[in-house]
């Protein structure tokens, strides 16, 4: 008997719960996996800024989330690439305007080891190393005579094929049409890429700004052969002049209003911004962050 | 028409409708659920397989280049290729590496405790080989990581640790125990008569062992081996660490490789459910299970021909 009292507490205090909840105004958040630890972030304290507004984050991937923007189950869908042409096709035609917000930055850092001589590598350099039929498989093909790596071949480390990273990375270096080689180790994490880095006196990895440790190196990417080269950081993500970093979208209906109006506002302002430095992306501006 | 009373009357005693012949029914259904669960859960897991991974074996999928073809590239933009030779290859060169070290080891530590160690010293080694099999898998693999690789590197100067002998080494280390206490088992179950008859008949205890107790045991011996080697071969978060996870069909033992159970492992969590890739990683789930099937008939069939000849 005490426990059927129990469970009816239960039950009435779940249903009182549930009808404060309704007084609330509710965001619906959902999209890109890369984005989906910042946006749980920034929904979590925004609870302390605004306790009657809720954010529901939910992941699933970028398409899936634009897809909810056009179906206008959700108010905010988070993308880590642009809008595709057929997705705005299909949004225009059910009276949708999706409309871009940068909230962020994901820059990509070229790893070697700490010992490694190299200083800077040209993307079409990375091409040859990392696609199809690629022709640099040593490192004295690129001149250099890396201690520690007795056989002078290069051990490739990249990430496992479904990640966002790994295919960002194909597309920003190997082009559209062109895939990875065979044979490189694919780590199932962006940490676990650094950390067979930092072990392996051969290896070059591919892996975000924010997983770089000092006990690795990180390569200068030059845009082109010849021309002054570009250290990733922070700062070079966010005026784009980095070459292998990619934004991070937030996609609203049209231009936002109400709640999802102040939410993408507070989204850009420094409390968020270094939400977004400390889980490991470059924020949209430049902020201070203590 | 007969009443109750006359039903109850005309069954043999002990077989009334009472409390005990309700009890017996209900212990008897249970005991038949049990029974056949097993087979209902098979018969359910094959359905479910290949349900998932019909929508990729009846559409897309080219068996040439499913099973020759070592281009595993699933998420490629323009050619999606899906060839699982490269991680047949690493699975069944890690696994059979396994073996190679397993099998002497267990064999030898299973002799040893059956017929040599005596007393509480035995005891400690049983208890000890059973804790070995009680260690995690993802310990080994975090073993194999950071310890081994190094390890690997030091001895054998080579770029990196993980690779074939890496994943190798640990998975025999997790294959053993299994197969040691299962022939352990086998080599008790020789009957004493046989040492006895054989000690009265002059022979010294490595001819007991070698030519007695040995040859008696085959069937129990073989057991323990496939044990172990399916294992080795279902086993996925240490090879998934110590491999490398690279698609290479290896040249030698320091090579990465990537196995078929790691590839399922690492790629499924992150896959559109219903997609080509999500069908693909379930059809290697439909291959583990026929090889499986293959290595328990062929098992099977193994021991009853020993058991007739």
């Amino acid at each position: 008997m005490r426990k059927f009292k129990i469970a009816m507490a239960l039950l009435a205090g779940s249903i009182g719960f549930s009808t404060a909840a309704d007084a609330r105004v509710m965001i619906q958040n959902k999209g890109s996996d890369t984005l989906v630890n910042v946006a749980q972030a920034w929904a979590e304290e925004y609870q302390k800024v605004e306790p009657k507004v809720a954010v529901a984050v939910t992941g699933g991937g970028s398409g899936t989330g634009i897809a909810a923007l056009v179906n206008g189950t959700v108010d905010i869908a988070n993308a880590s690439r642009s809008i595709k042409a057929k997705e705005l096709k299909l949004a225009k035609k059910r009276g949708i305007e999706p409309m871009e917000h940068i909230v962020g930055y994901d820059a990509l850092a070229v790893y070697v080891h700490k010992n490694n001589p190299m200083k800077s590598i040209s993307l079409a350099k990375l091409a040859e190393i990392y696609g199809e039929d690629g022709q640099i498989s040593k490192w004295t093909q690129l001149g250099l005579e890396v201690p520690g790596c007795k056989s002078q071949k290069m051990v490739l480390v990249s990430r496992q094929n479904n990640s966002g990273t790994y295919a960002y990375f194909r597309k920003a270096v190997l082009g559209k049409k062109r895939d990875y080689k065979l044979g490189t180790r694919d780590m199932h994490g962006s940490k676990d890429v650094v950390d067979l880095v930092e072990h392996t006196p051969c290896a070059i990895g591919y892996s975000g700004l924010a997983y770089a440790t000092p006990h690795v190196k990180m390569a200068c990417i030059n845009k082109a052969e010849g021309e002054k080269c570009t250290d990733p950081s922070v700062a070079t993500a966010s005026d784009r002049s980095y070459p292998i970093a990619r934004p991070l979208f937030m996609y609203t209906n049209g231009e936002p209003t109400g709640a999802t109006k102040k939410y993408l506002d507070w989204i850009m302002t420094d409390e968020a911004q270094c939400i977004i430095l400390k889980k490991g992306y470059a924020p949209a501006r430049a902020v201070t962050c203590n | 028409m007969t009443t109750k009373q006359d039903a109850a009357s005309s069954l043999p005693p002990g077989s009334q409708l009472d409390a005990d012949w309700f009890t017996d029914k209900f212990v008897m259904l249970v005991m038949f659920i049990g029974g056949i669960s097993a087979i209902v859960f098979i018969l359910s897991i094959i359905v479910f397989v290949v349900e998932q991974g019909g929508v990729f074996i009846f559409e897309t999928m080219d068996i040439q280049e499913f099973l020759f073809s070592p281009r595993w590239r699933p998420t490629s933009e323009w050619n999606a290729t899906y060839g699982i030779l490269a991680l047949i290859a690493g699975t069944a060169s890690v696994t059979g590496l396994a073996m190679v070290i397993a099998i002497p080891f267990s064999l030898g530590t299973a002799i040893y405790i059956a017929e040599f160690a005596d007393g509480k010293f035995r005891e400690y080694l049983k208890i000890l080989v059973e804790l070995l099999a009680a260690i995690p898998s993802v310990v080994w693999g975090f073993i194999g990581l950071s310890i081994m690789n190094k390890v690997v590197i030091d001895v054998f100067d080579v770029p990196v640790g993980l690779g074939v002998l890496n994943a190798g080494l640990i998975l025999g280390l997790m294959a053993a125990p299994i197969i040691t206490s299962i022939a352990e088992d086998a080599l008790k179950a020789v009957p004493d008569g046989y040492r006895e008859a054989a000690e009265a008949m002059g022979a010294s205890r490595w001819e007991v062992v070698f030519k007695v107790v040995l040859p008696a045991a085959r069937n129990g011996l073989l057991g323990a081996v496939l044990l172990g080697l399916g294992r080795g071969f279902g086993e996925t978060m240490a090879v998934l660490m110590a491999s490398g996870h690279s698609v290479h069909i290896p040249e030698s033992i320091f090579d990465s490789v990537r196995a078929l159970t790691a590839t399922i492992a690492a790629e499924l969590g992150e896959t559109a459910q219903g997609s080509e890739h999500y069908g693909a990683l379930f059809t290697i789930g439909i291959f583990l299970f026929i090889v499986t099937f293959f290595i328990n008939l062929a098992a099977d069939l193994i021991i009853r021909d020993i058991r007739k000849g």
